[in-house]
């Protein structure tokens, strides 16, 4: 374990950003984000969550993947791919953190998706500890220990310190470039360090969402939750837009379309939303055709469909961004929620 | 649940297709255009070097597209057998198809795949009696699969195809059931179009009603193909024959974009057809939400 | 808070008194969520449901865009709408969006809406509860006490109020009116016997804040040097992350297929790579709102990344002012509005010209 005082941090995001590019919280227009690191950067380590998450290194809203040129009745195919470099982020939460298992969990998988590798493998997770957890997390039902927020290298921001541990090999290449910074943590630090996790899991336990459970989306109830009544009720609000999924560290659909740019045809793959009209729309049909089919996709993909596909992984990390961010206060929450209070009744009835 | 349902080792050979990136597609080249019908024409394709773009087999897909217009999922046609080239018949409904009707032979285009499961030819299938119904541009998944048990026509029982169409006029690959499928040993075809024209001396009636009407032994294994309301409409009709759902295999559409179960959008439940289809076995189906 | 729990008691009994008696067949309102201040619009439609129906300072949501689908349905609705949801559902009749013979509008009376995002940026995390007390809001955290000047804490159209006063409504359940002068409510139910028809119910709630100027900001931006004014939207609109929430809630975006969802329209959509075509989606949405936006701030409200958009649509509406004489959208169902009528003293497109040139 290392430590390194306020006045230094400074120095040392500057020293890595010599190596790598670096990227932080930072403060833009008043929203906070995921930012290049530069030496006039506000970077707000006190933010619990940045607006969107940081799945936008490894899987950006929208990235080229090949282009074309028409000639007559030719096509050529253009692979210009851009070559990521090796990069840093720091200050990712412990949700955060686990919503890149997830992703790995669907782009890593047969077949690879290349783009999302390269980006992964470029990639140093500096990950910190949250201080300060919000009445809108529910990470622990997921089993994430926000003080111990995994990553290749860990931090703890306390007063002001700010505590490094290297976990991974990656970690350890990183820290060696920057060990000079550093001072050695002593006795009285772990200390520190462990009654500050003991204080930070008091606050867990007094979370009002600490007692959420989604042991109603276990034991193969796909078709009775599927078929519930329950989903007009949940989806009425809803306005269709597509704030939940973007800023959602664990949605992973996508489209991939044209674009004439003049010179060439851009094939590109963007996010997309499960949530918009057109995501199932073909030219002779749509087979979700109003927004309570599309809304319960979203949410039976989370809870139902990942899960079973994924050794009961749900696809939720209980960031607590779309209970925020919905512009309706429609969130995953209270979708558990619904079959949480009375879901064996719930599975009884509609078997 | 678990069983994808086509030869183990087959598909173990089409996955180390996948090689850098499964996005980017390949070049191919339209080398000739057949008019089926007013809407549907088939296209013969080619890679840049000959033969076929990449091996499959029945009942797989690819996703062909013509750049700045779109790219969509089409069956391919014609059966692996065939090494000169691809099939793809395609009716004319959407931006993507409109497009390529226009076409002409010598057309580039982009292909990458193979994707999905396929018929289990070399496993459930094998050795069975085969009954294929099919409706409109439905017969163009079965095609493949009818034309590879031709072609190993000792490895399958008694064949039956029943085909039906708006019109006699939409009934594609007429030719070759005339030329090819109906004088096969044991092969029968039976031919319907859902209201009388003139000129018309076969059947008359949907194709469910058809399948009730021929009243066929419940020994066979039965794929199904056609318009949503078609399949829902047969598989009841199959089943009121006593047909069990584990005895019926059919093959799906739905929107997709990767076409490798990453995108999200093809999904029925937990199962992408993109991937865990298209090639679905009834009672699997009853496993899943009705949502396709 | 004692207040607003009897207030929403009262509600309650009305709501469930013209649901029993058959005068509507549902209620669109808010319903209670996990939070003190998550309220999701919800339709009641039994009585034994409306324990959950609330409306306090967190009910900012528009009811009226629901109504487009709501009042195609069979039966009468009941409309819970706060004085600004008014002017949007008057525009709406006046587009015939909504069948206005579907709809009872409640009016209700407006305390003022409270904006949670507001709260968070001052810092106060982990918030628990949130009480009115005088013009101060009182916070609890799960770190501590916390307290705020309400004004500092108002959503941004509540700080331009257009008035406390309903452009629309079949009958006016207002809050001042049921507190008598010593603060104490009178628990008898206004006027619920002869539940239909037109009528008014006492005054409407006397509005002492001091309001800010609503083209404040935008005579700001219009002082900008051109290269200014690019920057600032440059750097405000590269926040947007294309979620289109902000057309979608808006009541005036009523169009049954968006330009930017045809994908056939050579557009990038979804993806947030091209700048000129974020700077257009949301120029274009302003100006196809033009002359038919109420100001009713739900585009501000509703951004995840906090983009002032309504300053699109205030600078349009003051333009129109200027050009064609002071207008509401909204304000009532029958004038014509600036841009879609034609009159001989309007204003000559070269004055607009050369106004839009040089300010």
């Amino acid at each position: 374990m290392l430590k390194i005082y306020k006045n230094k941090w400074p120095e040392l995001f500057f020293k890595i950003s010599c190596s790598r590019e670096l990227y932080m919280p930072i403060e833009k227009d008043g929203q906070i984000w995921f930012g290049k690191w530069n030496e006039d950067a506000k970077v707000r380590f006190d933010e619990l969550n940045t607006v969107k998450s940081p799945k936008d290194f490894f899987f950006p809203q929208s990235e080229n993947i090949v282009a074309f040129k028409a000639k007559g009745k030719n096509i050529s195919i253009l692979e210009k791919r851009d070559e990521s470099q090796p990069f840093v982020v720091f200050g990712i939460r412990a949700c955060d953190a686990e919503s890149l298992k997830i992703l790995d969990r669907i782009f890593l998988a047969e077949p690879i998706d290349t783009f999302y590798k390269t980006r992964r493998e470029n990639a140093t997770i500096i990950t910190l500890a949250c201080s300060e957890p919000e009445e809108t997390c529910f990470c622990s039902t997921f089993e994430i220990d926000p003080v111990n927020p995994g990553g290749d290298i860990a931090t703890w921001i306390i007063d002001d310190v700010l505590y490094w541990q290297s976990l991974t090999k990656k970690g350890h290449t990183l820290t060696e470039d920057v060990k000079g910074l550093f001072e050695k943590a002593d006795q009285q630090d772990e200390e520190k360090i462990y009654s500050h996790k003991k204080g930070v899991k008091v606050i867990l336990s007094k979370l009002p969402l600490q007692d959420l459970s989604l042991e109603g989306f276990k034991n193969g109830n796909m078709l009775a939750i599927f078929n519930s009544p329950k989903w007009r009720e949940l989806s009425q609000a809803c306005i269709g837009c597509g704030t939940c999924t973007f800023i959602c560290p664990t949605c992973h659909c996508y489209d991939i379309r044209d674009y004439d740019t003049g010179h060439e045809i851009q094939r590109f793959r963007c996010w997309d939303s499960c949530m918009y009209s057109d995501f199932t729309r073909m030219s002779h049909g749509n087979p979700r055709h109003s927004q309570i089919e599309r809304f319960r996709q979203r949410f039976m993909h989370k809870l139902v469909y990942y899960p079973a596909n994924n050794e009961g992984v749900f696809a939720c990390v209980g960031c607590g961004r779309c209970i925020l961010k919905c512009p309706v206060s429609m969130n995953i929450v209270k979708v558990a929620r619904t079959w949480e209070a009375n879901k064996a009744l719930e599975v009884k009835n509609d078997e | 649940m678990n069983r994808t349902y086509c030869d183990d080792n087959m598909q173990e050979v089409h996955r180390r297709n996948w090689t850098h990136e499964t996005l980017i597609p390949k070049l191919g080249i339209v080398t000739d255009i057949r008019i089926d019908t007013p809407d549907i024409k088939t296209f013969r394709v080619i890679g840049p070097d000959g033969g076929v773009c990449f091996s499959y087999i029945p009942g797989q897909c690819a996703m062909l597209s013509i750049p700045g217009v779109g790219e969509a999922m089409f069956s391919i046609t014609s059966p692996p057998t065939n090494k000169d080239y691809m099939e793809f018949s395609i009716k004319k409904c959407g931006c993507l198809t409109e497009w390529l009707h226009q076409i002409d032979v010598g057309q580039q285009i982009t292909i990458r795949g193979p994707y999905g499961n396929g018929f289990p030819v070399e496993t459930d299938l094998k050795g069975k009696d085969l009954l294929f119904i099919a409706g409109g541009i439905g017969l163009a998944p079965l095609r493949s699969v009818i034309k590879y048990a031709l072609h190993y026509r000792e490895n399958y029982g008694n064949i039956d195809i029943v085909y039906g169409a708006r019109s006699a006029y939409d009934l594609v690959y007429l030719r070759e059931i005339q030329n090819e499928w109906r004088i096969a040993p044991n092969v029968n075809v039976y031919l319907t179009i859902d209201r009388e024209q003139e000129g018309w001396t076969g059947h008359v009636g949907f194709v469910p009603d058809y399948v009730k009407e021929l009243n066929f032994e419940t020994d066979k294994t039965a794929i199904v193909c056609g318009p949503p309301i078609m399949i829902k409409l047969t598989l009841k009709a199959l089943e009121e024959l006593g047909y069990k759902k584990n005895q019926i295999f059919t093959t799906l559409e739905l929107k997709m974009k990767c076409g490798i179960g990453k995108c999200g959008r093809c999904n029925i439940g937990t199962k992408y057809v993109c991937k865990d289809g298209p090639v679905f076995r009834c009672d699997q189906l009853e496993q899943l939400p009705e949502e396709f | 808070m004692q207040r607003v729990t009897e207030l929403n008691e009262l509600m309650r009994k009305k709501a469930q008194m013209l649901l029993e008696n058959g005068i509507v067949n549902r209620i669109i309102g808010w319903k209670k969520g996990e939070f003190i201040y998550d309220r999701t619009p919800a339709v009641f439609q039994d009585s034994d449901e409306l324990s959950k129906l609330i409306y306090d300072g967190f009910c900012g949501a528009n009811l009226s865009k629901y109504l487009i689908q709501e009042s195609k349905k069979e039966g009468k609705i009941l409309a819970l709408l706060k004085p600004c949801d008014t002017y949007s559902f008057n525009q709406l009749i006046k587009e015939h969006q909504i069948n206005r013979e579907n709809v009872y509008v409640l009016g209700i009376g407006c305390p003022d809406m409270i904006d949670i995002n507001k709260i968070r940026s001052k810092g106060f995390k982990g918030i628990l509860k949130i009480e009115e007390k005088e013009d101060e809001l009182i916070i609890d955290t799960l770190y501590g006490q916390k307290r705020i000047k309400k004004e500092k804490a108002l959503l941004e159209k509540c700080l331009s109020c257009k008035g406390k006063q309903h452009v629309a409504y079949d009958e006016l359940f207002l809050i001042d009116n049921m507190i008598s002068d010593n603060g104490s409510i009178n628990r008898s139910m206004p006027d619920c016997e002869e539940a239909s028809g037109l009528k008014k119910v006492g005054i409407a709630s006397r509005d002492s804040r001091p309001k800010k100027d609503p083209y404040e900001m935008v005579e700001k931006i219009e002082a900008m040097t051109p290269d200014e004014r690019f920057a600032f939207w440059r750097s405000e609109l590269s926040k947007c992350i294309r979620c289109n929430a902000c057309r979608n809630v808006c009541p005036a975006c009523v169009c049954v297929k968006c330009i930017f969802d045809n994908d056939r329209s050579g557009i990038a959509s979804k993806a947030n790579t091209d700048a000129f075509e974020e700077n257009m989606f949301h120029i274009i949405r302003a100006l196809h709102v033009a002359g038919r936006c109420t100001d009713c701030g739900e585009c501000s409200r509703v951004c995840p990344q906090q983009i002032p958009l309504h300053l699109l649509n205030r600078k349009i509406i003051k333009d129109i002012n200027e050009f064609y004489g002071q207008y509401q959208a909204g304000a009532d169902t029958q004038t014509p509005g600036p841009l879609t009528s034609f009159k001989h003293d309007d204003v000559e497109p070269y004055i607009i010209m050369r106004k839009g040139g040089h300010k």
